[in-house]
């Protein structure tokens, strides 16, 4: 694809125009999911559907750094916040295809397993798998989101108005 | 004459030893897992990453075992722990107008969209203990879960972007184009420091330190006169570009509280009347903090207002030089520390010092005898 496309809560990622930025939409979606998934669901994904599978190593996995940015005022400029540990590992399967596998904390497994997931899921005759995983964990992750906002929304507070004695 | 010696292995040794035994405690209760300092003193693991500057609960759990509960010793070794890793990624800019509410309070609107959201929060407590949470043994099934109620879905718009719509407040804050964000983990400090700078020392500051500061403008060093335009405490996505791929993917989430102070402001010949702002940011659920946070930006932002600088926490240099609690403790501590040899110096200095002020009354009082005695002859 030719440019990034950074995606923000209100301006969601534009709809694909070729065949290619539709595969870096599911990529991404796929990545994103993998990052805030159940570890031990990754590893009985694999279990389950790639068993045998030759995985090389490319880089890491590695645990490191990110700085994290905030923006003065919540909308201005960018300032350094502070950092998060991080993991990330990249993968070659032995067909050649390339897996990246990225996400916050120490757990280089948990990238590792991303990562050959991130690959299988670039390759015809894992996608269908691989998809319905990330559907999968993107149903529970909505859950526990609507849970949050739930047990937040009974919390909300009720204003009402104390009748006058004049009136 | 100061002889050189060499000692203390086998009592630091022991002492590391006995420090370990203490730690435990009495080997008749069970250790604390991690899991149990993170998930149940989740404030303190917060306070830890958000002064150590490292996002990592497991690990601040982990310092907060290790110093057994001294808070300042856990950021030191979180924030020690830090430096033996490689930085990967500079995130993108929190977007924190998307964050996944867990509270939202403002102080200025009652009603704006999204609501009143109180979430888990002290406030409204009669502060009074609590003799049930006193009961050993497992409380859990006694503990109700959280009531659930549906979300109204309404957008929780930032209380900034309402009072921007009258066009009666400052923007968010501002460089120019080629301004690149000051890292202090990078560089050292300088003065005068810029905002975006000034808000990464703020935002790993003391707690106490800058509560104390934020207080004091209260009582009218540096008045700021302050509105708590908005508070909110939730999940953010940290995403990172992967350049090999072209597109931005999350690393996943972490919770930080963010907060809008809104302050008055007269207006001067070139700026309209309008309510000027401090910001807080600080990772983990962090009110408190937060709020001070946002009361010393607006302090130290004097200069920028043309407002007199009369009071300490309007003194960037006095206010960001001390700050950070590691570089703190670790000098006044280090006076525990071997100083004999400067102290024998000083003792040997202090000894002459005293054999000449000595020697010279002597030496007066001789004299003011001769004088009585030549008098009384």
């Amino acid at each position: 694809m030719d440019k990034p496309q950074p995606r923000t809560a209100f301006a969601p990622a534009k709809e694909p125009d070729t065949a290619q930025d539709a595969q870096a939409a599911r990529r991404k979606r796929a990545m994103d999911s993998l990052a805030r998934s159940d570890r031990g669901r990754l590893e009985a994904f694999l279990a389950r559907e790639a068993a045998d599978l030759e995985v090389h190593a490319v880089r890491g996995p590695e645990t490191g750094l990110v700085m994290v940015r905030g923006r003065i005022g919540g909308g201005g400029a960018p300032f350094n916040l502070g950092e998060a540990t991080m993991s990330r590992a990249t993968i070659r399967l032995a067909d050649g295809t390339i897996g990246h596998g990225q996400l916050l904390g120490s757990d280089r497994a948990h990238a590792r397993l991303a990562a050959i997931i991130d690959a299988l899921g670039q390759r015809a005759d894992y996608a269908a798998q691989v998809n319905a995983l990330v559907s999968a964990i993107e149903a529970d992750l909505t859950a526990a989101d609507e849970r949050l906002a739930e047990e937040t929304a009974a919390t909300r507070v009720d204003f009402f108005t104390m009748v006058r004695g004049e009136d | 004459m100061y002889v050189a010696v060499k000692g203390g292995e086998t009592a630091i040794a022991e002492a590391h030893r006995l420090l370990a035994d203490r730690r435990r405690g009495p080997r008749d209760l069970p250790s604390l897992t991690l899991a149990q300092i993170a998930g149940q003193l989740a404030l303190a693991v917060d306070r830890v990453m958000a002064e150590a500057s490292l996002y990592d609960p497991t690990l601040a759990a982990l310092a907060v075992k290790q110093a057994r509960g001294d808070m300042i010793e856990a950021i030191f070794l979180l924030r020690a722990y830090r430096t033996t890793l490689p930085r990967l990624a500079i995130s993108q800019p929190l977007e924190t107008a998307a964050m996944q509410i867990e509270r939202r309070v403002s102080a200025t609107y009652k009603d704006l969209p999204g609501g009143q959201l109180l979430g888990p929060t002290f406030d409204y407590t009669h502060r009074l203990l609590d003799p049930a949470l006193a009961e050993a043994g497992d409380e859990a099934a006694d503990v109700a879960a959280a009531t659930r109620r549906p979300s109204s879905g309404e957008r929780v718009m930032r209380v900034s972007d309402i009072l921007d719509g009258e066009g009666l407040v400052e923007g968010d804050g501002h460089f120019g184009a080629d301004h690149v964000a000051g890292d202090i983990t990078r560089e050292p400090l300088e003065f005068p420091m810029p905002r975006d700078t000034r808000l990464q020392v703020l935002a790993r500051g003391d707690e106490g330190f800058l509560l104390s500061l934020a207080y004091s403008t209260q009582r009218g060093y540096a008045r700021t006169h302050p509105f708590v335009g908005e508070i909110r405490i939730g999940l953010v996505e940290v995403e990172i570009d992967l350049p090999e791929l072209g597109f931005a993917v999350s690393l996943g989430r972490l919770r930080i509280t963010e907060c809008q102070m809104v302050n008055q402001f007269k207006g001067s010949a070139k700026e309209p009347p309008q309510f000027t702002r401090g910001y807080g940011l600080v990772f983990g659920q962090s009110e408190r903090k937060a709020m001070a946070m946002s009361l010393v930006d607006r302090a130290l932002r004097a200069g920028e207002f043309g407002e007199d600088i009369v009071a300490p926490a309007q003194d960037q240099e006095f206010v960001l030089s001390h700050a950070d609690n590691v570089q703190a403790t670790g000098f006044v501590e280090h006076l525990k520390l071997p100083h004999y040899v400067d102290f024998q110096a000083e003792l040997d200095l202090v000894r002459r010092m005293r054999a000449d002020y000595e020697a010279k009354r002597a030496d007066e009082a001789s004299d003011e005898d001769a004088i009585t005695s030549e008098a009384a002859q």
